[in-house]
């Protein structure tokens, strides 16, 4: 079985698992063991076979496709100038046969091709939901090196917690007395537990992600992107007794539809112009090529380099479309002819150039929200009030990393200035962020803010044109995110609060916990030693990250503010996680009655953590040979990026530069040194405040009392969002339903009561008239037949007497009247 | 209603027809006088027919009434006969001359068929009633 076949196969069966999972539980949960115990068992089978099938989609991959180290040294500088003419011919036959299936002695000299040729990839449809006209909706596969590498990462990390969370939520195995809900009556809810529903929610999700992965075309990413969403929402509000989970579950899903709204935006500019939403090229029904969003944009025949495809010029240079064609009503054929030759003016014209710019933002608009993104961030931290492991699944790792992921997917659409944009909404996240997550005291908010601050470090990794720094940062962020929300689970599973000043010195009593959590938080600052370039795997993907900024700085010194960013939120990265480790672990108890009750936490729990932290050391390292994760991905690196781009359409012109540019020798060890020296700093500013108590945090926050006072309130996200939309909502709403109550409801209750008005006099009417005729009718009838019953006496003999004397009188009025007839 | 062809029919040739209400036309003629013809069958039949009425309207007892119907019925009986004669038939007309006697056998069996019926029912009668007094019956009463 050749790779082509085998991996939809594989990554399908993968993806379809969890479904069939969340459709077991669905319809036998409670029956499912003991309360349902067996759900865990169940989902946590499905999601152990989709891992066990990825990791085989994964080894074969990697054995048809060795992965390999890029080279850079030996390119140098000629390297970074994607010339657009590179490799135009042969790789213009390679995509083309990739698509059509033939993938035979592809790989071979595929090395160096990497960056200019079409990477590796299989795509194809499974179902066809609707073809009509030019619009295909199908389900389908895109499936590349960065597919194959999500698939073993999300169903990994979806393993651990799903053991994870079979200790964690062994509460809702019983009925429930939640404390946190108060009745009417001054009592607490008393609920049965709800054991296979988290599971069944935790499945259907596991079965969307894969889906936004495995998606072959932009409208199934979007079609798994509400599901995702729909998801996220039940998990969020799996305790919605609690007002806060389902105030927060309703935020979250609400937040995220104003982001989706502008991401159906760049659905509708993408299709309206190109007429697919299909990420490869595929063959129609004709036979004919169809070219995907890719090659659309970006097409073989000039060398992969971005331009803006022939749909979206005639779709903004309509006028002149229609001027030509009109010109040559007589013979429409010509005209058409006449648009084609003369696509290529307009686009020089810059036709389209911002039809293309505003599809890419579209889409960013719906990753803004579903990764928390400035301005759209304020429903992650509320997010938390989810279960920790959903916290920890959902609301880090894998879902709220979609809007990256689908940012480095359709990387290939998205112009320069898109990408500014989004580098710069990066950097105002990571910012924002960061200094929040310095004064939270929730030990899960603290994570929540440091998991939006790391994706605002991706989404400005992605948008200065570190494509693979970006997505190897998802991957690596994924890892120990994910170990350090279970780790922060089990403290408050151990301690029942989330109230870091509540705790301290647990290093002691959760040997494991605190070891484990201290991996992941050295991973998330990145910690490593630079000039031996080894590290855990923070240590790598940020450092990549900061070398990209950082050339993107020097390239363009008007947007230097971005290296800044991100060197400043390494430094505040830092701080707050070892702050967060510190009054957690180290020092003396604060709360005793806390410390006393504490304990480590089930193995069932333990275990998922070691394995978590081993990944978070180790995903960033290269083994001898080239195989690691940032090779992997580098294999997918879209056609024709990574080269430099001009831009300069919504800002003056600036340059997005060439990612390997990057790894230069002087940017890379400035930036190393620069990444270290800021997580070193604060790091010991975290020490010298909670643990060697030099410096008072209370004085500290008394000396900035209006600072602290900002940032304990998250710079008045939500007061300000309440104020600016929430309000003025609410008002109109009010005045509306005032409206309908005043005006519209009280013309209908008129209407009414004219109707009954009429009716009762109709009723009256009917009563005393018609029934008056139709009962005296009766009345009349029934008197008679009473008097004529008289007659009928039943004496036989009376009755022969009246039949002769009858027929007498008959015969004598007869001879009377008719007289004459006798007379002749 | 009798036409006047018809009575012209009845009559003995010659006579006059009579004028007149107040006049029974059919006694026109003294019957006693007169040879016997069809009219003194009829006079049988409308005595047997008066006499069965009067038995029916005036004995109490069902099998009275019962013997009063075959009295009304054989009164009829000897009309049909008696219209049947030959005095009383066209010339020349295509028939048996039998049709009178034909029809009276009928009403023979008819009457047999109904004394049958009537029986059971008088027969009934007396099983529920211990009698056969048909003044005690007044069930069909309305």
């Amino acid at each position: 079985m050749d790779l082509e076949s085998l991996l939809p196969t594989l990554l399908g069966l993968a993806w379809l698992l969890p479904l069939a999972s969340f459709a077991v539980i669905l319809f036998a949960g409670p029956r499912l063991g003991n309360h349902g115990k067996g759900a865990a068992g169940v989902a946590t089978a499905a999601i152990v076979g989709s891992f066990v099938l990825s990791l085989f989609a994964f080894v074969s991959w990697v054995a048809q496709h060795p992965v390999r180290a890029v080279a850079h040294e030996d390119h140098g500088g000629a390297h970074a100038a994607a010339d657009p003419s590179h490799g135009s011919g042969d790789h213009a036959t390679t995509s083309h046969a990739t698509a059509a299936g033939h993938e035979a002695g592809h790989d071979t000299g595929h090395g160096d091709a990497v960056h200019a040729g079409s990477p590796v990839h299989y795509s194809g449809d499974w179902y066809t939901l609707y073809e009509g006209g030019r619009l295909k909706l199908s389900i389908g596969w895109y499936i590349d090196a960065l597919t194959v590498l999500m698939f073993v990462m999300i169903t990994f990390i979806a393993t651990c917690i799903h053991v994870y969370a079979s200790g964690y939520m062994h509460d809702e195995l019983h009925d429930i007395t939640d404390h946190e809900v108060h009745l009417a009556d001054g009592s607490h809810l008393h609920r049965p537990g709800r054991f296979h529903r988290f599971f069944q929610a935790l499945s259907l999700f596991c079965f969307s992600m894969l889906g936004i992965v495995i998606a072959g075309n932009l409208a199934m990413v979007f079609i798994f992107w509400e599901l995702v969403g729909i998801c996220s929402w039940f998990l969020i509000g799996f305790y919605y007794e609690r007002k806060n989970a389902s105030n927060a579950a309703n935020k979250a899903f609400i937040v995220n539809r104003i982001g989706d709204f502008g991401m159906l935006i760049g659905l509708m500019a993408l299709w309206g112009a190109l007429g697919t939403l299909h990420f490869a090229d595929s063959t129609g029904p004709d036979g004919h090529a169809r070219p995907g969003l890719f090659s659309l944009v970006r097409p073989p025949v000039a060398g992969h380099a971005q331009w803006v495809p022939d749909g979206m010029v005639k779709f903004a240079a309509e006028e002149k479309v229609g001027a030509v064609l009109r010109s040559h009503a007589d013979d429409p054929r010509a005209g058409v002819e006449q648009v084609e030759a003369k696509v290529e003016d307009w686009r020089d014209e810059g036709y389209g150039r911002w039809l293309l710019l505003v599809a890419g933002l579209g889409i960013f608009c719906g990753c803004i929200g579903k990764s928390a993104q400035f301005p759209l961030f304020v429903w992650l931290p509320d997010a938390m009030e989810g279960p920790t492991p959903v916290s920890a699944l959902v609301h880090s790792a894998t879902m709220v990393a979609a809007g990256v992921y689908l940012v480095g997917r359709f990387y290939p659409v998205l112009t320069p200035d898109a990408l500014l944009v989004i580098a710069y909404v990066g950097a105002i996240t990571l910012f924002i962020a960061a200094t929040i997550a310095l004064v939270a005291n929730d030990i899960k908010r603290v994570l929540a803010y440091s998991t939006v601050s790391q994706l605002g470090y991706m989404m400005l990794a992605l948008g200065v044109g570190g494509w693979l720094a970006g997505l190897f940062h998802l991957v690596t962020h994924a890892f120990f995110k994910s170990l350090l929300f279970l780790c922060s689970g089990s403290v408050i599973h151990a301690c029942h609060t989330n109230d870091m000043r509540k705790m301290g010195g647990l290093a002691k009593v959760m040997p494991w916990t605190s070891g484990t959590m201290l991996v992941g938080c050295l991973a998330i600052i990145g910690a490593g030693v630079p000039f031996l370039d080894i590290g855990l795997s923070g240590y790598y993907s940020k450092d990549s990250i900061l070398a990209q900024a950082l050339l993107f700085a020097r390239e363009n010194p008007s947007h230097s503010i971005l290296f800044y960013a991100v060197a400043g939120g390494a430094m505040l990265t830092a701080f707050y996680m070892f702050r967060l480790w510190f009054m957690t672990f180290a020092g003396h108890p604060r709360d005793h009655h806390v410390h006393d009750h504490a304990h480590e936490s089930p193995p069932v729990m333990v275990y998922p953590l070691v394995a978590l932290s081993i990944l978070a050391v180790v995903a960033g390292w290269t083994l001898p040979g080239g195989l690691g994760i940032a090779n992997m991905i580098e294999q997918a690196r879209p056609a024709g990026t990574g080269g430099t781009e001009l831009g300069g359409l919504l800002f003056s012109a600036f340059t997005v530069p060439a990612e390997h540019a990057s790894h230069a020798h002087d940017i890379h060890v400035t930036a190393s040194l620069t990444a270290f020296a800021t997580a070193a700093t604060g790091v010991l500013l975290a020490a010298l405040m909670y643990v060697w108590g030099v410096i008072p945090p209370a004085t500290v926050a008394a000396a900035v009392k209006p600072l602290s006072t900002f940032l304990a309130n998250r710079w008045y996200f939500d007061e300000i969002y309440r104020f600016l939309f929430v309000l003025p909502v609410l008002g109109i709403s009010q005045l509306v339903s005032g409206t309908d109550k005043g005006i519209i409801d009280r013309f209908i209750e008129g209407l009414a009561w004219g109707a009954k008005q009429v009716a009762g006099f109709d009723a009256w009417l009917d009563r005393t008239l018609i029934d008056g005729l139709v009962n005296g009718t009766a009345s009349a009838t029934y008197s008679v037949g009473l008097e004529l019953k008289k007659l009928q006496t039943g004496q036989l003999r009376q009755y022969v007497m009246f039949i002769a004397l009858g027929t007498v009188a008959i015969f004598v009025l007869a001879g009377l009247l008719f007289r004459s007839s006798f007379a002749g | 209603m009798m036409n006047v062809s018809v009575a012209a029919s009845i009559l003995p040739p010659g006579l006059p027809l009579p004028v007149g209400f107040g006049m029974i036309p059919l006694f026109a003629a003294n019957p006693f006088t007169e040879p016997v013809g069809v009219i003194h069958y009829l006079i049988v039949g409308a005595v047997l027919f008066t006499a069965g009425i009067a038995c029916m309207t005036l004995k109490r007892n069902a099998l009275g009434i019962l013997m009063g119907i075959e009295l009304v019925l054989n009164g009829a009986n000897i009309n049909f006969v008696a219209f049947s004669s030959s005095y009383l038939r066209a010339e020349g007309a295509p028939t048996l001359g039998l049709d009178g006697q034909v029809v009276a056998l009928f009403v023979i069996l008819l009457a047999a068929a109904e004394a049958a019926v009537a029986l059971a029912i008088t027969l009934n009668f007396y099983n529920n009633h211990a009698t056969v007094d048909v003044d005690r019956a007044d069930d069909l009463k309305g």
